[in-house]
């Protein structure tokens, strides 16, 4: 269970630790792992942090589970005008994935940036990799072959 | 309660006006208003600002007090800030400080500088109307946004871009004699189909342009109104706001816009109309899918009906219920902040009968505004209503 108070404290450093998105970096960085995973209330509802709340609930019973292996492509675009950060990731595939009880959004990579190349329902596993265009990380998805999965 | 009318509306032209500051802008278009009502600038005693993004186009925040100045107000001031919907909400608040009693005369409307910045600067700045850390950082674009919905729309309930091209094709059409509209020009069903991509599903054509412009509007109470002699003749009748989840992917359904259903819920209720008791609507068209998922949400099509409703000639000039007449924010431009004071502007003009397009809608008696920020995760519905 997170506390959900956790980080308010008054800090006895002044604060002198490098900026940040607590929560986030620290969710991105488990993603790398491999041990990525979505916050859960005790009614099933999934949640990414950072988060002190279930924002579908209320509760601030919030536990960490595990994301499955494997997601499911449920919406994508393949983006040809991108914002300055990706000017040369484009084209690229901006895709919507639901593992379990959360949807990711990400960059669809191993695939032809062609809506025919893709589909909703394409079986997908989700990693952290680099931009194209400046390194900075990324939440990458990458097709898995269903007889494999 | 009293009721709040609609005095005088004031637009600029919508299109490129890359030296024109975004204080001239405002100052344009609420002296108009201010013409148009006949009403004194000294009676106006709150100033509600809709604007989005001028920290980054002009490097100016705390713009109100700012806008006051430009157009010779004297009075609080505040700025209103929820995306694309930045006007709606200031128009809203309006009319709820109006109801109250709190004040007789609120000047409320909005304005954006957008083409003094590069495509992509702009691209960028939309953007931060999505979720930082789970969409901008991930690849999403404000097109790219909505091509996600499209693609979950077309996978829900079928459609096809010819749909879509339908719908620019429309509005690209009803902007002809709008003389506040950026595209005065035709543009067919094919050109609309071979367009470049920006986001796939979504071409050229099916994006609104990036627009400077400003909008602004005199909303006074019924007792000012009739007191002063004021011809106030269309009252907002009804307002409704709904909010989502930030993020696309935390939404229940990523192929309809149920913040819209509220916020449309909400309004009718308040004017104590139907959807079936609207004549016109302007709607938040910034892609043409969003036309589908307002004339959805609005509750003129049940979901995966109102896609065919262009094509079919159902919201078209001469159709049952028209749509857009302005042009829509697709052919008359999106001023990001300033939008949805314009919606209302054209519609007070489409029910006053000083429109270009006012003989469409020649009896219409209620009319509807949508207005929404982000991808919906705000929005803002008004009910005009022709009171006398």
């Amino acid at each position: 269970m997170t506390d959900q108070f956790a980080g308010d404290e008054v800090r006895a450093d002044g604060g002198e630790s490098p900026p940040g998105n607590a929560g986030h970096d620290e969710w991105l960085d488990a993603l790398a792992d491999g041990d990525g995973y979505a916050l859960v209330c005790p009614d099933g509802h999934g949640s990414l942090p950072p988060r002190r709340v279930c924002p579908d609930c209320g509760s601030t019973a919030l536990s960490r589970e595990p994301l499955p292996e494997t997601g499911t492509v449920e919406t994508f675009s393949v983006v040809h005008v991108p914002s300055p950060e990706f000017a040369d990731d484009a084209p690229y595939v901006s895709a919507i994935a639901e593992f379990g009880p959360v949807r990711l959004t990400g960059v669809l990579r191993g695939v032809e940036p062609d809506p025919d190349a893709i589909s909703v329902g394409r079986s997908v596993n989700v990693g952290v990799e680099e931009r194209v265009t400046d390194k900075a990380p990324l939440v990458a998805f990458r097709p898995v072959d269903a007889a494999d999965a | 309660m009293t009721e709040a009318r609609v005095a005088g509306v004031g637009l600029t032209h919508f299109g490129r006006h890359p030296n024109r500051t975004g204080r001239d802008l405002f100052a344009t278009a609420a002296l108009r208003a201010l013409d148009d009502a006949g009403v004194p600038r000294g009676d106006v005693e709150e100033l509600n600002y809709g604007n989005f993004m001028g920290a980054l186009a002009e490097h100016q925040g705390h713009q109100a007090p700012l806008m006051a100045e430009a157009a010779g107000l004297d009075c609080p001031a505040t700025r209103y800030e929820e995306a694309c919907a930045s006007a709606g909400v200031a128009v809203r608040e309006a009319v709820r400080t109006v109801r109250a009693g709190d004040a007789d005369v609120v000047l409320a409307g909005g304005m954006e500088r957008m083409t003094n910045l590069p495509t992509d600067e702009v691209t960028e700045a939309l953007a931060i109307a999505a979720d930082d850390l789970f969409e901008v950082r991930a690849g999403v674009t404000f097109p790219g946004a909505y091509a996600l919905m499209t693609t979950a729309y077309f996978d829900a309930y079928g459609g096809s871009r010819g749909d879509l091209a339908h719908i620019a094709s429309k509005n690209h059409e009803n902007a002809l004699p709008n003389e506040y509209a950026q595209f005065r020009r035709e543009v067919s069903v094919e050109d609309a189909l071979s367009a470049p991509p920006v986001a796939e599903p979504l071409h050229l054509y099916d994006a609104c342009p990036i627009t400077d412009g400003a909008s602004a509007l005199v909303i006074v109470s019924e007792e000012y109104a009739e007191a002063r002699d004021v011809d106030a003749r269309v009252a907002i009748t009804g307002t409704g706001q709904g909010t989502d989840r930030m993020a696309l992917a935390d939404r229940d359904h990523l192929a309809r816009t149920p913040a819209a259903d509220d916020a449309a819920a909400a309004a009718y209720a308040d004017a104590g109309v139907e959807a079936t008791d609207i004549d016109v609507a302007e709607v938040h068209d910034c892609f043409t899918i969003a036309e589908v998922f307002a004339v959805e949400s609005l509750g003129f099509f049940a979901p995966g009906e109102g896609i065919r409703a262009a094509r079919d000639g159902v919201t078209t000039a001469d159709g049952d219920l028209p749509v857009n007449l302005s042009g829509g924010l697709k052919a008359k431009g999106h001023p990001v902040g300033a939008t949805g004071g314009s919606q209302i502007a054209e519609l007070t003009r489409l029910l006053r009968g000083d429109h270009p397009n006012s003989e469409h809608v020649a009896d219409a008696e209620v009319g509807v505004a949508h207005n929404a920020g982000g991808t919906v995760a705000s929005a803002v519905v008004h009910v005009l209503e022709v009171a006398e």
